[in-house]
C-alpha cells in the first residue's frame, strides 16, 4: 500500500509549480469542453467530479486550488446547467447531503458519539418549514385525505428566510433533547438509543395526522412555498437572454434551479467554515479528548455533559438549516425521506470520506450522492434503452431484451454501497481523505519513524531549565 | 501551616466491598506527601474519590477550605486540583501539544462563538495557550520538537512527563501523582523525582504521590500516610513510618522478623 501511495504522490507531482497549475486548468477546460459537446453525458459529469477531486489533491497553493475549484463550481456548472438543469439538481443534492454529513461528522467523527438517527434533525427542519410554509395550519382540523386548496398561505413565502435560523434553533434544541438521555451511554448503547430516536421522529411524522393533523401522515405535506425570487431574476429580459444562451426556453422554474444550487452551496460553505474553525478550537480539542478518553478528559477539566450536548446541538443545527431548504426545494415533504436507511446513508458518506476529515466527508457525500441519483440511474436508463433495441449482449449472444429486470443497476444501490464499504474497510479504513489523526493512527508503520535523536532529546534537561 | 486538602472519615464502598474505610488525611499547603500501601490497598480509589470520579458514601473532603464532595470532577479541576494516572491516560491520538492544551481547558478563556467568528480575543487566547503549553513542555524536560508528535508514539518515560505537563496546564494548587515513576529506570526515576521537587520549590504546588518505589518515597516525602485494606494504618515522617510495626506487618506479613522496610 505504501508503494501505491508513493506512486499516487508521484502522479500528483506533475501538477506542482506554475506548469502544474496550467495543466490542471487545461484539464478543467477539457472537461468543460466535453460537457459543452454533450451536457447530458454521464461521462462529462464524472469527468467534472474527477476534475474537482484532482484540484483538491494537487500540490498547489490553497488560493490557486480555490480559484480553480470556484471556476468549475460557480461558472462551469451553472453554464452547463442552463442546458441541462439536472446538473444543478445533482449539485444541490450534493450540497444538501454534504452539509448533513458534516453535521454528523461533528457528532461521530469529532466527538466519537455514534448517532444512527441523525436524519431526524433533518426531518425537524424540513417539517418546520413544511408546516408553516404550506397551508397545513389550515388543515389541522380536517381529517387526513380531504384536501381543500386555499388561495393564500398563512405565512408569506419570504418567511422562508426567517425559518432558516428557526430551523437551526429547532434542530439544535432537538439535539439537546436527544443528548440528555444518552449522556451516560457509550458505544453500542448510544447507537441503539439514537436509532430509536430517529425512528420515533419518523413514526411521529407518519402518525401525527390524527387527532390534529400536523403532518398529514404518510401522504406528506404539499405544496410548500419556495422563497420569492428577487424581481430582477425573473424579469422577461433576463429570461430571454438566458433562453438565447441555453438554446431552450428558460422560465422562472429554471431560475429556481440556479437559486437552490447557489443557496445550497452557500450553506455548505458556511458549514465547512464553521466545522473547520470549531475543530481547531478549544471545543474541538475537548471533543477529541472525550472521544479518546472521557475519564482523563473530565479529570483535565473538560465538562463532559456540556461538551457532548454541544456536539449534538451543533451537528443537528447544520441539518436543521438544510431541512428548511430541502422542504422548499422539493415543495413536498413526507416521512419516507427520513427513514433509517437515510441515516445510514449519511453515516456511509462520513465513513467513506474519512471519519473526522472535513474535505473527506464532503467528498464522501459527493460520491454517495452521485452513485445514488446519477450513476446507477443513468446505467439503468441506458440498460432499458438497450432493452428496447434488437441488439445482442456481447459474448453471451442473448438479446438485451431478455435480460431480467432484476439485474437493473438501480436496484443494486445498497449492494454497491455495501461492497464499497467492505472494500474501503479492507484497503483504506481511514477513508478517502483521511483526517490527519486517523492516518497516523491506522498506518503507523508507514509513517516516518521519529528520529531517535529527537526522541531522546537531552535525557534530563530539567536541570538546565531549573536555573 | 495551613491545610490545603483535608479528608474526614471518608468511606467509599463498591457493593459490599469497603474500598476506603473512614480515612482521615491532612495535606499541608506547600508540602510533598506520599500515600503508600500494598497493592490493592485502596490508594488509587482515594485519589479517584478526591478528584470527584467517585463519590464517597460517607465523610467530607475539603479542598482549600471548601467542601468538594459531590462536585463534578471538571469543577474540582477548575478549583485548582489536578492529577496524573497510574496507567498513563494520555489522549493517544492527539499531539503532545494538544494534550497539554486540553489540560489548559479551564484556563483558556476562548469560546465557541469566538472560534466561529475568529475574534481577536479568540486568537489571542489560543496563541497564549499555545505558548504556555510549549513552555510547559520544556519545563517538564521534553525537547522542543516533540509538540507535534502523537502522544502514543512517545516512549514511556516521556509520556509520563507529558501527563505531568498536561496536569500543570490547569494551573493546579495541588497535584496528585499516581505512581509517577512506575516503569522508569533508575536514571529516569531520579530525574523525575527532581521534577516533583521542582514543582513544589519553583511553582509552589502542593504534591501528593502514590508511590511504590521506597527510595523515591523516603527521599522526597515530608509526610507519609500508609493505607492497608482501605484504612489508614500509620502516618508520619519517613523515619517514623519506617519504624512503625504495623507498616512493617502490612508490607512484610504479620510474622516478619525484619524490623525495617528494605530500602533498595
Amino acid at each position: 500500500m505504501s508503494a501505491q501511495a508513493t506512486s499516487t504522490n508521484r502522479f500528483l507531482q506533475i501538477f506542482s509549480g506554475p506548469f502544474g497549475a496550467l495543466l490542471a486548468l487545461l484539464y478543467a477546460v477539457g472537461v468543460t469542453y466535453v460537457l459543452t459537446l454533450d451536457p447530458r453525458s454521464l461521462l462529462g459529469r464524472l469527468l467534472l467530479f474527477s476534475a474537482l477531486a484532482l484540484i483538491y489533491f494537487i500540490p498547489q497553493r490553497p488560493a490557486v486550488k480555490f480559484l480553480l475549484g470556484a471556476m468549475l463550481v460557480l461558472m462551469v456548472v451553472p453554464a452547463i446547467g442552463l442546458r441541462n438543469p439536472f446538473l444543478l439538481e445533482i449539485g444541490f443534492q450534493v450540497a444538501v447531503f454534504a452539509t448533513l454529513a458534516l453535521g454528523l461528522n461533528v457528532v461521530v467523527g469529532f466527538a466519537g458519539l455514534l448517532d444512527l438517527g441523525y436524519i431526524a434533525f433533518f426531518a425537524v427542519g424540513a417539517y418546520l418549514w413544511a408546516f408553516f410554509g404550506s397551508q397545513q395550519i389550515w388543515h389541522v382540523d380536517e381529517p387526513p385525505g380531504t384536501f381543500t386548496v386555499y388561495a393564500t398561505f398563512p405565512f408569506a413565502a419570504w418567511w422562508f428566510w426567517l425559518f432558516i435560523p428557526l430551523g437551526i434553533l429547532a434542530a439544535a434544541g432537538m439535539g439537546i433533547i436527544l443528548g440528555f438521555p444518552v449522556l451516560r451511554l457509550r458505544g453500542d448503547y448510544l447507537a441503539i438509543v439514537t436509532l430509536g430516536f430517529g425512528e420515533v421522529i419518523r413514526v411521529l411524522a407518519n402518525n401525527l395526522d390524527k387527532p390534529i393533523n400536523l403532518t398529514n401522515g404518510p401522504q406528506g405535506i404539499t405544496p410548500i412555498q419556495r422563497p420569492p425570487l428577487p424581481e430582477f431574476l425573473t424579469s422577461p429580459e433576463l429570461l430571454a437572454t438566458l433562453s438565447r444562451w441555453a438554446g431552450r426556453p428558460i422560465n422562472a422554474n429554471d431560475v429556481y434551479g440556479f437559486f437552490f444550487y447557489f443557496l445550497g452551496l452557500l450553506i455548505l460553505g458556511f458549514t465547512i467554515i464553521i466545522a473547520r474553525r470549531l475543530d481547531r478550537s478549544k471545543l474541538g480539542r475537548s471533543w477529541t479528548a472525550i472521544r479518546e478518553d472521557d475519564v482523563a478528559a473530565v479529570a483535565m477539566g473538560v465538562p463532559l455533559r456540556r461538551t457532548k450536548l454541544t456536539a449534538f446541538a451543533i451537528g443537528a443545527a447544520f441539518s436543521g438549516a438544510m431541512g428548511v431548504l430541502y422542504a422548499a426545494n422539493r415543495t413536498f415533504v413526507s416521512p419516507e425521506t427520513f427513514s433509517l436507511t437515510a441515516s445510514i446513508s449519511i453515516l456511509v458518506m462520513v465513513i467513506l470520506g474519512g471519519l473526522g476529515s472535513i474535505p473527506g466527508v464532503v467528498m464522501g457525500a459527493a460520491v454517495v450522492t452521485l452513485l445514488n441519483i446519477d450513476i446507477l440511474q443513468s446505467l439503468s436508463l441506458q440498460l432499458s434503452s438497450l432493452r428496447q433495441g434488437p441488439d445482442l449482449i456481447p459474448l453471451l449472444g442473448i438479446p438485451w431484451k431478455e435480460l431480467p429486470t432484476q439485474l437493473d443497476p438501480a436496484r443494486y444501490q445498497r449492494f454497491f454501497f455495501g461492497l464499497l464499504l467492505i472494500l474501503m474497510m479492507i484497503f483504506r479504513p481511514e477513508g478517502m481523505v483521511p483526517a490527519e489523526r486517523a492516518r497516523l493512527e491506522l498506518h503507523e508503520e508507514e509513517g516516518e519513524a521519529i528520529p531517535d535523536a529527537e526522541l531522546e532529546g537531552d535525557l534530563a534537561p530539567d536541570e538546565k531549565l531549573a536555573d | 501551616m495551613s491545610v490545603i486538602l483535608e479528608l474526614t472519615k471518608v468511606t467509599k464502598r463498591f457493593g459490599g466491598l469497603v474500598a476506603v474505610n473512614a480515612v482521615d488525611l491532612r495535606i499541608e499547603t506547600g508540602s510533598i506527601s506520599s500515600v503508600i500501601g500494598p497493592n490493592g490497598a485502596g490508594k488509587t480509589t482515594i485519589f479517584n474519590t478526591i478528584t470527584g470520579i467517585y463519590k464517597p458514601e460517607e465523610g467530607d473532603i475539603r479542598f482549600d477550605g471548601q467542601t468538594i464532595v459531590g462536585m463534578r470532577p471538571d469543577r474540582i479541576t477548575a478549583q485548582g486540583m489536578c492529577r496524573t494516572f497510574q496507567n498513563i491516560r494520555l489522549f493517544h491520538n492527539m499531539t503532545v501539544l494538544e494534550n497539554i492544551l486540553v489540560g489548559a481547558h479551564t484556563r483558556t478563556p476562548s469560546t465557541a462563538w469566538g472560534a466561529v467568528l475568529r475574534t481577536r480575543h479568540f486568537k489571542q487566547a489560543e496563541e497564549e495557550a499555545r505558548q504556555e503549553a510549549q513552555r510547559l513542555l520544556l519545563y517538564v524536560g521534553l525537547p522542543r520538537g516533540l509538540g507535534d508528535q502523537l502522544a502514543r508514539n512517545l516512549p514511556y518515560g516521556q509520556q509520563r512527563r507529558v501527563e505531568i505537563a498536561r496536569a500543570l496546564a490547569s494551573k493546579p494548587k495541588l497535584i496528585l501523582l499516581d505512581e509517577p515513576t512506575a516503569g522508569m529506570n533508575p536514571q529516569e526515576t531520579e530525574s523525575a523525582t527532581r521534577l516533583f521537587r521542582k514543582l513544589r520549590d519553583d511553582l509552589g504546588i502542593t504534591v501528593v504521590l502514590i508511590e511504590h518505589d521506597m527510595k523515591v518515597v523516603m527521599g522526597i516525602s515530608e509526610r507519609i500516610s500508609v493505607i492497608d485494606y482501605g484504612q489508614k494504618i500509620a502516618e508520619g515522617t519517613p523515619a517514623e513510618v519506617r519504624k512503625d510495626q504495623r507498616v512493617i506487618e502490612a508490607y512484610l506479613g504479620r510474622h516478619a522478623e525484619s524490623t525495617t522496610i528494605s530500602m533498595h
